[in-house]
């Protein structure tokens, strides 16, 4: 590793699924006690419905949070559409701490105050990088679907942070219909919470049993797990300086460590992937990065895989 | 609501859809130029520039609006594309943009700032916040609506704006927020943002497996279906999944949006236009859907409730949605 990856730092996404509020707090007081995160994204972005649960725990992980050392932003919902819904945003920026926002509904509310690019505002060119930029953005976090060459051509010249998505299942969709709901024959407003039986989404095999996808209510995220540690000098030459870990119920503060000692260069990419391998349960992918279809492996975790099979 | 009515804005894939659906009673017709700085970017559809002036022309002649789709995402380090074909538009004098990326909106306003300028339902601006977010910055004169907005709020939200809205009437159904999909680039590598092609037909086979077709898009089985049943196209949304145990058809059913059962409240609820999708069907489906929504339209002004037209040929599995307009769908 280079001096480029050993000064990138790791941003820890808000965690897309309905855990119980008491696990969730749990897994934000561990992360504030073990993990070397720099930055910690906090929030219920994916249902309105869920955010009564959390709110109540919000000040007290965001404190223990600060307390060691963590920069922490709070997220805005990846889709707003109702009154309830805007309400809720609007008092997200009453508590005073820096949004990052996730759709236009935010950005303007914001109105002249800090803020950062969440990944489901649509960076795709160093135009819009430019533009937003000019508006006061301070850190921009690019969507997933982006190959490591639009990354390149954005990062260039940036005068903010670039963030890439490095690790977890990818986010690929939301809707206005819950999909969690659905598959229990209830709709959005009778669904039960439902969702919280799945603290990794709902796995979403086709016809003939392959595993495709994993559905979280509204959202719809990949079955394979986006994993980027064996492209972080490509995404460091690009001019990346900050990777988003996404939470899941494996061991998180063991993920952040490993893509930690890999940027330090204390730990080779593919003993790190192995290591990651070994906490998590489902496939790897970096397909998006290289520009291919985004549940498959390339590069050297492409490698890896085959080294592991042989 | 007597002497409110809609505009019909109608799909045209190339010069012979253009004319039939100016010939079916169009007020606008919104069409792409052929490379990938359209979300219709597939092979044989599409205008060149000479057809594209030749199609402004032949609208204009009509008393017909001419709209230019340019609502992919510019791509990183190459927007040339992208600025040319604004450059071109503003000089073959189509009547307005339709729009999704930041960058290309700040280009637009910038560089050919006379063109109307038309939020596309790619940019997915759900609330009076997020469309004033748009139309501060880049004048944007009119928003497509994302299909997530039942017709209440869709009258409520054009109480709080001064912009006209334009929603979707007929035709493919995204069931997942426009412009914020990668499903389609998870299963294939090509995406509607930047690619301008969902579940392209370049990736889709079909295989006989037993008494079954299976279609296929990439390495992912979508569907199978048994002789008995119409094999349907295997868009990514409308597949037949497995979940919990159980198999259904998760995202959506094989089923086309049709707004005619609501087109009276969707006129009381202050829209403006009405949308036709279809660039990449056929001179046939442009005649028939446009007709029917120009004779339901003109019941629906003249007070009256309009007759459901038979689309049947027309809608995706024979079968038809009024997607999230109702509540009960979500």
């Amino acid at each position: 590793m280079t001096q480029e990856t050993k000064d990138m730092t790791l941003t820890l996404g808000p965690v897309l699924f309905n855990w119980s509020p008491e696990e969730w707090r749990d897994f934000y007081f561990r992360i504030a006690a073990e993990a070397p995160i720099d930055l910690v994204v906090v929030g219920e972005i994916v249902c309105s419905k869920r955010e009564p649960f959390f709110t109540p725990h919000l000040p007290d992980v965001i404190a223990r949070l600060e307390e060691a050392g963590k920069s922490v932003v709070l997220a805005s919902p990846i889709l707003v559409m109702n009154k309830r819904e805007r309400t809720a945003v609007n008092s997200l920026f009453e508590a005073g701490y820096k949004i990052e926002a996730n759709d236009m509904t935010a950005l303007h509310l914001l109105g002249n105050k800090a803020f950062t690019v969440g990944p489901f505002i649509n960076v795709y060119n160093e135009a819009s990088r430019t533009y937003l930029e000019r508006l006061g953005a301070e850190r921009i976090s690019l969507p997933g679907e982006l190959p490591i060459t639009s990354i390149a051509a954005i990062a260039r010249r940036s005068r903010v942070p670039i963030e890439v998505f490095a690790f977890g299942r990818m986010p690929l969709a939301i809707s206005a219909r819950c999909y969690h709901a659905r598959a229990e024959g209830l709709t959005k407003d009778s669904c039960r919470f439902v969702c919280d039986e799945d603290p990794d989404g709902m796995q979403v095999n086709t016809l003939d049993n392959q595993a495709f996808l994993a559905a979280n209510g509204v959202q719809t995220l990949s079955y394979s797990y986006h994993n980027a540690i064996t492209d972080l000098d490509a995404l460091a030459i690009a001019g990346v300086s900050a990777l988003r870990l996404s939470p899941h119920s494996c061991d998180m503060v063991e993920v952040a460590n490993l893509f930690r000692r890999t940027l330090d260069g204390v730990m080779q990419a593919h003993e790190a992937s192995a290591a990651l391998e070994a906490l998590v349960n489902g496939p790897f992918s970096n397909g998006f990065l290289y520009g291919t279809e985004g549940f498959k492996a390339e590069g050297g975790l492409a490698e890896h895989a085959q080294a592991l099979m042989s | 609501m007597t002497g409110q009515t809609l505009e019909l804005v109608c799909p045209a894939g190339t010069p012979a859809a253009l004319h039939a659906a100016v010939d079916a009673g169009a007020d606008t017709v919104y069409c792409g130029l052929r490379d990938d700085t359209n979300a219709r970017n597939f092979p044989g559809l599409n205008f060149s520039r000479e057809e594209l002036a030749s199609a402004v022309e032949y609208a204009h002649a009509h008393g017909v609006k001419l709209l230019l789709a340019l609502n992919t995402y510019k791509r990183a380090g190459k927007p040339e594309a992208w600025h040319r074909a604004v450059n071109d538009a503003a000089q073959i004098g189509v009547d307005a943009l339709i729009m999704a990326d930041i960058g290309l909106l700040d280009y637009a306003a910038t560089h050919a700032p006379k063109i109307r300028r038309h939020l596309s339902v790619q940019a997915a601006a759900s609330t009076p916040e997020a469309i004033r977010w748009y139309t501060d910055r880049f004048d944007v004169r009119r928003v497509v609506l994302p299909r997530v907005l039942t017709v209440p709020e869709i009258a409520l939200l054009n109480k709080e704006i001064n912009v006209e809205t334009e929603v979707f009437g007929f035709g493919g159904l995204c069931v997942m927020t426009e412009g914020r999909c990668s499903l389609s680039s998870y299963a294939t590598g090509k995406s509607p943002n930047m690619n301008g092609v969902c579940s392209p037909a370049s990736h889709v086979r079909y295989e006989e497996c037993g008494s079954e077709l299976v279609s296929k898009l990439g390495d992912f089985t979508i569907n199978s279906f048994p002789d008995t049943e119409k094999a349907g196209y295997p868009t990514l949304c409308k597949g037949r999944f497995e979940a919990r145990g159980k198999v259904s058809y998760l995202f959506e059913d094989p089923t086309s949006l049709n707004v005619i059962p609501v087109l009276p409240d969707l006129i009381s609820a202050g829209v403006t236009a009405l949308k036709l999708e279809g660039r990449q069907r056929g001179r046939a489906y442009t005649s028939k859907v446009v007709s029917a929504f120009r004779e339901a339209i003109d019941t629906a002004s003249a007070g009256a409730v309009p007759a459901m037209p038979d689309l049947t040929e027309f809608m995706e599995g024979g079968k038809d949605t009024t997607g999230a307009y109702r509540k009960s769908w979500q």
